[in-house]
C-alpha cells in the first residue's frame, strides 16, 4: 500500500468576493522512498493542496469540501489540531521556498534545529544538540559543531536552505514536502541542493512531494509527476511519459517554455553605445572593516543595438555593474561613457537630460511599481516629466504604450496589485520604454516569474528591441534565459569579468572552469541530451 | 477588432479617465462608500458649523451668571443644566467647542506639516543629515515641553493662536519619527530607484512616491494627536497658561466636571459626551481615510 494516499481532495476558499476553488478533486499516491512532483504555475493550488493535508491552510476562509488523506492508516483531514501536531515534523515535514524568511533571525541555528526533537521526542538539550550536529554534517555543513551556534544571517542562501532541510529531516519524517525549495537560489546552488535532496532520499528512504513551477527542475529527481492547473491535475504519470509523450496541451506548453535558442537577427552595429573602462565600485564595509569591492576593474563595450547578456551568481556584482552604468550608483573610479559622453562624474542635474535615453527594468515587479499609482499615473509620469507629449496627447500615448507591451487598454485605471506578476512586469517595461530610450538595463527581469510567463516576457523584450532599435544589458543568473536572447555573453565572478564571447562560443566551448560549472548547473539538461537539435535548449557539452 | 470599435473604446475609456492625482479622487470615491466614515465626517462638519455660528445661536451668553439659580439639572430653560455659577451648560459647551476644535485642528495641522516634512527629509536623505536631524529631535524631546511653552507665553504674551502653535510645535516630534521610519523603509523599494532612473527630483520622489505610501500610519497617528492636544490644552489652562475663565473649552469643562461629579454629574457627562462623540467621529473618519487611500484595501 502506498505510504500516503490522497483521494479526491477538494479545498475551497470562501471569500467576500465569492468562492475560490483552489483545489478541485485531486487524487494521488506517494510510495515509500519515491519522489512525487506537482508542477503548476503560481495560483494553481499546488501549495494549498499540500498544506491542507497538514491543517496549515487558514480556515476560514479555507474549507476542505471533500476528500481523504490516508497516512499510516489514519485520515489526516479528520484529525484534531493536537493530533496533527504529532504528525507535523515527525510524520510529514515541510521545506519552504525562501530560506531567507523560513529561519527565525533571532534564534541560533542550533536552537531552531533541536526544537522539534525536544517537542516530539522529549530529548534533553545535550542529546538533541548532539543529534543536531550530526544532521548538520549530513546535509553538508562543515564545522557543524561550531556552526550550531551561528545566527541565520551568517549563512549564505544555499547554506540556509541546507539548514532548513536539516530542520525538516531532524525528526526523521517519512515524507518531506518540498515547496519550491530551490526557486530562490542561484542555478549552481540549486544543482547542489537538488543533489543533496536526492542523496538524502536514497540514504534514508524518505518520500518527497516536490512542488515546483519549473518542469526542468524536477526532470532529474521526480519518479512521478502531476501537472496542476486551476486546482486540477490535468496530467499525471511517470517522468518518462510526461517528458517524452505529454498528452495535455498545458503540459506541452510547460515543456515548450523551457527556452530554446532564439537569437535575434544580426543587426548589431559596430558603434559602441556604452563603454566602461577600468570601472571600480566600492561600498564601505562595516566599522573598521575593509571596503567591499563589488565591481573590480571592469572594461566592457556594448555595441549599438546589441543585447549583451551578463551572467553570474548573486553577489558577483552584476547588479551593481548595471546600476553604475545608469549612474544610479556613483563609480569609485574608472569611466562610464554613454553615447560619447563620460558620465562617471555627472551630477544629478547633468544626468537628467540623459535619463530619458537610458532606462532600467527591475527584477521584482512587486516592488518596482508604486502600489498607490494606477497604470495611467505610472506611465504618465515619465511622459510628462520629459515632455514627450502634452496633456492633450497623453491619453493616446499611454494607450499606444499599453498596446506595445500587450496590456489590455481597459485596465489603464487599475492599481498594480490587481495584476499578475507577468502583467506587472509588462507595466514596468512600458514605463521603461515610455521615454523612448536607446539603452536599457534589464536586471533579472524574468527570474521572479513563472516559466510560461518568462518566455512571453522574453519574447516581448526581443520584439521591443527590434522595433525601437534598443541596446540592452541583460542581467541574469539563468544561462538558459540569457542564451535565448543575447548576442554576446559576459560572465562575472567576484566583481571581475572572467569570460566573454559570442553565445555559441561561451556555450559550446567555455574557457573558464567557472563558466563550465554554471553551464553544468542548468537543470534538466540531461533530459534533452539525445533529443533533436531544435529542442536542445539547454544542452551544454557537444 | 475593427478600427471603428477600437476608437469607440478609446473614447469610452477616455471619458471616465480621471486626470492627475487619481489616488485622491479614487480615495474620495472609496470613502463615500464607507458609511461609518461618512457619518463621522458629516458629524464633524456639523459640529464645526455649529461652533462657527455659536455667537448667534447660543441661548445665553457664555459669561452670563445666575448665582441665585446655582447648579440645576437639565430642564426646559437650560437643556443641559447649569453649572455652579448658574451658567448655561449648552452655551458653555458650544463656546468650549470653538476653542477645543480649533486647538485640535490647528495644533495638529502644525504638528503634521512640520513633522511630516522634517521626517520625510531626514528619512530620504539618510546618513549624516538624517543623523543630525534626528538627534535634534531627541534633544527637543528631552527638553520639558512645559518650559518651552511657558517661555513662549512669557516672551510673547498670552495669545490663543500662539498657544496652538506652541502645542503643535511640541507634538511634531513623534510625527517626525514615525514618518522618518516609514520613509526609510520605503526608500529601499525598487519603485524609488525606478523614479530616480526616470530623472525625478528628490522632492518629487518624496511627495509623489513616498508620502502616499506612508500615509496610513500618519493618518492613524493624526487621529490620536487631536484628542491629545485637546487634553493638553485643558492641562495648560489648568496651570493658567491656556485660556482663562470665563472662557472655556471642553477640556476645562471636563476638568471642572470631575471635581463636582458626585453632586452635579451633568457637569461632567455633557462635556464628556461632546468630546467622546467627536473622537469617535474622528476615528471612524481616520480609519475610513486610511482604507480609502490604500488601493489594496477591499474594493467593491
Amino acid at each position: 500500500m502506498a505510504l500516503l494516499q490522497v483521494q479526491d481532495l477538494t479545498v475551497h476558499f470562501h471569500t467576500r468576493n465569492g468562492i475560490v476553488e483552489a483545489v478541485n478533486g485531486i487524487s494521488f499516491d506517494v510510495e515509500a522512498g519515491k519522489t512525487f512532483a506537482i508542477i503548476g504555475e503560481s495560483g494553481s493550488g499546488k501549495s494549498v493542496a499540500c498544506y491542507s493535508m497538514l491543517g496549515l491552510v487558514p480556515m476560514p476562509p479555507g474549507r476542505i469540501e471533500s476528500g481523504k488523506v490516508l497516512f499510516q492508516g489514519q485520515d489526516l483531514l479528520g484529525l484534531s489540531e493536537r493530533a496533527l501536531r504529532k504528525v507535523r515534523g515527525k510524520g510529514i515535514s515541510i521545506i519552504f521556498q525562501d530560506p531567507m524568511t523560513s529561519l527565525n533571525p533571532y534564534l541560533k541555528i542550533g536552537d531552531q534545529l533541536i526544537e522539534s526533537l525536544r517537542q516530539h521526542f522529549g530529548m534533553n538539550k545535550n542529546t538533541a544538540w548532539q543529534k543536531g550536529v550530526e544532521i548538520l554534517e549530513e546535509v553538508g555543513i562543515q564545522n557543524a559543531a561550531q556552526r550550531m551556534n551561528a545566527w541565520p544571517f551568517e549563512f549564505s542562501g544555499g547554506m540556509r536552505q541546507r539548514v532548513v532541510i536539516a530542520m525538516a529531516l531532524v525528526a526523521e519524517p517519512e515524507i518531506i514536502i518540498a515547496d519550491e525549495p530551490t526557486t530562490a537560489l542561484d542555478v549552481t546552488v540549486q544543482a547542489q541542493i537538488l543533489r543533496l535532496l536526492k542523496e538524502l532520499q536514497e540514504r534514508r528512504n524518505i518520500s518527497v512531494i516536490f512542488i515546483s513551477h519549473d518542469l526542468s527542475v524536477v526532470s532529474d529527481i521526480a519518479d512521478e509527476i502531476a501537472v496542476m492547473q486551476n486546482g486540477k491535475f490535468v496530467e499525471q504519470g511517470d517522468r518518462e511519459a510526461i517528458f517524452r509523450n505529454p498528452q495535455h496541451d498545458y503540459t506541452k506548453k510547460l515543456l515548450a517554455a523551457v527556452p530554446a535558442t532564439q537569437k535575434k537577427s544580426e543587426t548589431v552595429d559596430a558603434v559602441p553605445q556604452v563603454s566602461l573602462s577600468n570601472l571600480v565600485v566600492e561600498f564601505p564595509g562595516g566599522k573598521g572593516q575593509e571596503k567591499i569591492r563589488a565591481v573590480d576593474n571592469v572594461t566592457l563595450e556594448i555595441k549599438h543595438r546589441e543585447i549583451l547578456g551578463l551572467v553570474g551568481e548573486s553577489g558577483s556584482g552584476k547588479s551593481t555593474l548595471g546600476r553604475s552604468v545608469l549612474r544610479l550608483l556613483a563609480p569609485t573610479s574608472g569611466q562610464v561613457v554613454f553615447e560619447e559622453q563620460d558620465i562617471s562624474k555627472y551630477s544629478r542635474s547633468q544626468m537628467k537630460p540623459l535619463r530619458r535615453r537610458m532606462q532600467m527594468i527591475f527584477q521584482d515587479p512587486y516592488s518596482s511599481l508604486n502600489p498607490r499609482m494606477t497604470v495611467y499615473d505610472t506611465l504618465a509620469e515619465p511622459l510628462l516629466l520629459h515632455q514627450i507629449c502634452n496633456r492633450k496627447t497623453l491619453d493616446a500615448e499611454i494607450f499606444a504604450l499599453m498596446d506595445s507591451v500587450g496590456l489590455p487598454r481597459e485596465s489603464v485605471l487599475r492599481y498594480p496589485h490587481e495584476f499578475s506578476g507577468g502583467q506587472r512586469q509588462r507595466i514596468a517595461i512600458g514605463r521603461a520604454i515610455s521615454t523612448k530610450p536607446s539603452f536599457i538595463v534589464a536586471d533579472e527581469p524574468v527570474s521572479a516569474l513563472d516559466v510560461t510567463i518568462q518566455s512571453q516576457i522574453l519574447d516581448l523584450l526581443l520584439d521591443l528591441v527590434k522595433r525601437f532599435d534598443l541596446t540592452m544589458l541583460f542581467i541574469s543568473h539563468d544561462l538558459g534565459v540569457v542564451r535565448y536572447l543575447s548576442d554576446r555573453i559576459v560572465v562575472m565572478k567576484d566583481g571581475r569579468l572572467v569570460e566573454s564571447g559570442s553565445v555559441e562560443a561561451v556555450f559550446e566551448n567555455p574557457s573558464e572552469d567557472y563558466t563550465r560549472a554554471l553551464l553544468d548547473a542548468i537543470p534538466g539538461k540531461r533530459l534533452f541530451v539525445g533529443d533533436s537539435a531544435e529542442s536542445v535548449g539547454t544542452e551544454t557539452i557537444p | 477588432m475593427t478600427s471603428e470599435s477600437g476608437s469607440v473604446e478609446i473614447i469610452n475609456i477616455a471619458l471616465e479617465m480621471p486626470k492627475g492625482t487619481s489616488l485622491w479622487k479614487d480615495g474620495w470615491h472609496r470613502l463615500r462608500q464607507n458609511k461609518l466614515a461618512i457619518h463621522g465626517f458629516s458629524y464633524l462638519l456639523l459640529l464645526i458649523l455649529i461652533c462657527l455660528v455659536t455667537p448667534w445661536i447660543a441661548p445665553y451668553g457664555y459669561e452670563e451668571q445666575n448665582l441665585r439659580l446655582g447648579a440645576v439639572p437639565p430642564s426646559a430653560e437650560h437643556w443641559l443644566g447649569t453649572d455652579t455659577f448658574g451658567r448655561d451648560m449648552l452655551t458653555r459647551i458650544l463656546y468650549g467647542g470653538r476653542i477645543s476644535l480649533a486647538v485640535g485642528f490647528i495644533a495638529t495641522a502644525v504638528a503634521l506639516i512640520i513633522g511630516v516634512t522634517y521626517g520625510a527629509i531626514a528619512g530620504y536623505a539618510g546618513g549624516k543629515i538624517d543623523n543630525a536631524m534626528m538627534r535634534l529631535v531627541d534633544i527637543f524631546y528631552a527638553l520639558p515641553y512645559m518650559i518651552f511653552i511657558i517661555l513662549l507665553m512669557v516672551v510673547f504674551g498670552r495669545n490663543l493662536l500662539l498657544l496652538f502653535l506652541a502645542i503643535g510645535a511640541v507634538e511634531w516630534l513623534v510625527m517626525a519619527r514615525i514618518v522618518r521610519g516609514q520613509i526609510q523603509s520605503l526608500r529601499q523599494q525598487e519603485y524609488v530607484e525606478a523614479a530616480i532612473s526616470l530623472g525625478l527630483s528628490p522632492l518629487a520622489i518624496i511627495f509623489k512616491h513616498l508620502m502616499p505610501n506612508a500615509i496610513g500610519p500618519v493618518i492613524v497617528y493624526t487621529t490620536l494627536t487631536i484628542p491629545n492636544v485637546m487634553l493638553l490644552e485643558a492641562f495648560l489652562s489648568f496651570l493658567g497658561l491656556g485660556i482663562q475663565p470665563p472662557q472655556s473649552s471642553w477640556g476645562v469643562l471636563i476638568a471642572y466636571g470631575v471635581e463636582t461629579m458626585e453632586e452635579y454629574p451633568w457637569l461632567l457627562i455633557f462635556p464628556g459626551l461632546a468630546l467622546s462623540t467627536t473622537l469617535f467621529a474622528l476615528n471612524f473618519l481616520g480609519d475610513g481615510l486610511r482604507d480609502a487611500l490604500d488601493p489594496k484595501a477591499s474594493r467593491d
